[in-house]
């Protein structure tokens, strides 16, 4: 019997993801921000074979150059130079591996700590539920990004630090996420059943009923992929988050706001790279909203 | 209803007590001594620094010093600068009626667009109407802010040279503070040179701090005139004859803004955490720039009691949002 259950398991799971990529694929724009994201990822991880300059190189008898195809500009710096004489398109594209980087980062330690306290609030409920729940209404109790720069102060400002307090302000969500989840299936009668079958709590807690909770996990975890970037890019431009040389589009942003009137391609750049790679991701978002979870669809 | 309210703000309790823990640990935590930020570079004798120490009470343990300033937090005393010297909750008090002036034109442009755009939205649901209004609005709600007010100003001061860079108000004017907004103010001072330009100071940074939550209240909009559109009622009101205007704008509009206004009360957190980079582009002298500046001034003193007052702000606004939300809504009943 276990025997069975074991070899339909793959077929199913391989029929889930076809039935997926189908409903996934009638969203035409969500499809098209797909490959626009693997484009960027290829470029992030090629960043050294694609880009023409180093990123942190400063060309002296180059400052300030306009694109190169304005006046005065030269086809050797493509989108220009900043004010030190650096190529933008390289820091562009360097800069897609840092974005890229506190993405998953943030995204991965919010989801793994998230669900775990979510798990354990959802299973064990009593005073356990209450602290984590309370805990979790405290950080929500700030807004986001005055808790981020607050956080930030406190441990120095740096792109780690800076990618620790979004990760920390982005975890109530998973909680919150995974205890309702959690709760609603633990009076499910696959649960009930294995617990009469003797399955252990944690394993009750990280196979039987985690899978089954996983679709409102994996949209939220691709709508805060594009927060994160945006808040990262934030706390950069306040001055809190990557520091410079390093060429994180928010601090490039920062470094450009002395030129906004007299060169304004320094800032015009970073910031369509930040807003076509969000918008790319909540693309995807919604699309993975749609097709995973149709309960949840707004549209 | 006084019931639930009562219990509402008794659940708020110890969350707003972890929020002075918070805000009391967080600030300890932070580098530097206070007391040899607070006397700056002329630096302080031996002596008088420990008069300071004890007077401050950095002497005590933590927990005594956490309860001092539990019971100073009870009389409204929230400390003073180290930069201005002010106490902390007057400077709050001075510089709040800013941030709510942007933020209430923020809201105020972001619900007279995008209240229509999703109306429209959902009439034309499917069109090229309805798929270029809500690509727009995922464009708006992926803007990076910090990158539109710079954009607006290349755009609209630079190249246009039709509105101010920063600042609430032109140098040329001194305004009285009576109510500390100065729409209001510039009209009670009776000077409509001031008023216009008030408001042309105004306009970059509500569109600015607008953009997101205009993106938001049109995808809200839609999707809630959408479900309302198909219920029986609706049909029921074309059935009778009335016109599609009539139809859409008062039956179906009517029920589907209570999500849509729930909706808007709770931006009032993503309008803060706009509000720090809008006032910061923009120097606009409000809260946000006012905790930026603290923070890299290094001003404890401001940077814990903005957190605490920030907090509780949003926290009781969500509280009355919930409320309105149980008011208005007779479907959803609190349960007890």
């Amino acid at each position: 019997m276990a025997n069975v259950t074991q070899n339909s398991a793959p077929d199913t799971r391989f029929e889930l993801i076809v039935n997926f990529w189908l409903h996934f694929r009638t969203n035409k724009g969500a499809v098209a921000a797909l490959f626009f994201f693997l484009a960027l990822v290829f470029i992030a991880v090629f960043a050294a074979f694609i880009a023409p300059h180093s990123p942190i190189e400063q060309y002296r008898d180059a400052l300030l150059l306009p694109p190169a195809w304005t006046e005065g500009g030269n086809w050797s710096y493509v989108l220009g130079t900043d004010a030190v004489g650096r190529d933008i398109l390289s820091r562009l594209i360097y800069g897609s591996q840092i974005s890229l980087g506190i993405g998953v980062i943030v995204v991965s330690v919010a989801l793994v700590v998230g669900v775990c306290l979510g798990l354990v609030a959802g299973t064990f409920r009593g005073w356990l539920e209450t602290a984590i729940m309370r805990v979790m209404d405290i950080v929500l109790s700030f807004p986001s990004l005055l808790l981020a720069l607050v956080l930030v102060a406190i441990l120095g400002p740096s792109l780690l630090n800076a990618m620790i307090a979004i990760a920390i302000i982005q975890l109530p969500y998973y909680v919150r996420l995974t205890r309702a989840s959690v709760i609603s299936e633990m009076s499910r009668e696959y649960v009930m059943a294995a617990r009469v079958s003797g399955v252990g709590t944690v394993r009750l807690m990280f196979v039987t009923v985690l899978p089954n909770c996983m679709a409102p996990l994996i949209v939220q975890a691709a709508l805060s992929f594009s927060t994160a970037i945006l808040d990262a890019a934030a706390l950069g431009f306040l001055g809190m988050g990557a520091q410079p040389p390093q060429p994180e589009w928010g601090t490039m942003l920062a470094e450009a706001r002395e030129f906004i009137l007299n060169a304004p391609w320094v800032m015009t750049f970073p910031g369509l790279a930040i807003l076509t790679t969000v918008l790319a991701i909540n693309l995807i978002g919604d699309g993975l909203r749609d097709a995973l979870d149709p309960k949840l669809k707004r549209s | 209803m006084l019931r639930l309210i009562l219990k509402k703000l008794g659940l708020l309790i110890p969350t707003f007590i972890g929020v002075t823990l918070v805000a009391f640990f967080s600030i300890r935590q932070l580098p530097g001594d206070p007391i040899l930020l607070l006397a700056g570079e002329r630096g302080v004798s031996p002596e008088r620094y420990q008069e300071l120490v004890e007077r401050f009470g950095y002497d005590k343990s933590i927990w005594l010093q956490y309860l001092s300033y539990l019971g100073d937090l009870f009389q409204g005393n929230l400390g003073n600068s180290f930069v201005t010297k002010q106490p902390v909750l007057s400077e709050f008090l001075t510089l709040f009626p800013a941030t709510v002036e942007l933020s209430v034109c923020a809201i105020i442009f972001a619900v007279v667009i995008g209240l229509p755009a999703g109306i429209i939205a959902a009439v034309k649901r499917g069109k090229t109407l309805d798929h270029s209004v809500m690509t727009t609005a995922l464009v708006g709600y992926s803007m990076p802010i910090f990158w539109w007010g710079p954009l607006l100003i290349i755009l609209f001061s630079g190249f246009l040279g039709w509105t101010p860079v920063s600042g609430r108000i032109s140098l040329m004017f001194w305004i009285e503070p009576v109510t500390g907004f100065m729409l209001i103010d510039t009209l009670l001072a009776d000077e409509p040179g001031a008023f216009a330009s008030a408001v042309s100071h105004l306009i970059l940074p509500s569109i600015a701090l607008g953009t997101i939550p205009l993106a938001v209240i049109a995808r809200q909009t839609r999707s809630a005139m959408l479900e309302v559109l198909d219920e029986d009622y609706v049909r029921t009101a074309r059935a009778k004859g009335l016109s599609n205007f009539r139809v859409v704008g008062v039956h179906a509009l009517r029920n589907a803004l209570i999500p849509v206004i729930t909706i808007i009360g709770l931006q009032i957190g993503v309008l803060f955490a706009g509000a720090i980079l809008t006032e910061t582009i923009f120097s606009w002298p409000g809260i946000g720039k006012w905790m930026v500046d603290s923070i890299f001034r290094r001003d404890y003193p401001v940077v814990q009691g903005g957190l605490l007052l920030i907090a509780a702000i949003v926290m009781i606004v969500n509280l009355i949002v919930d409320l309105l939300y149980g008011l208005v809504n007779p479907k959803i009943r609190h349960t007890e």
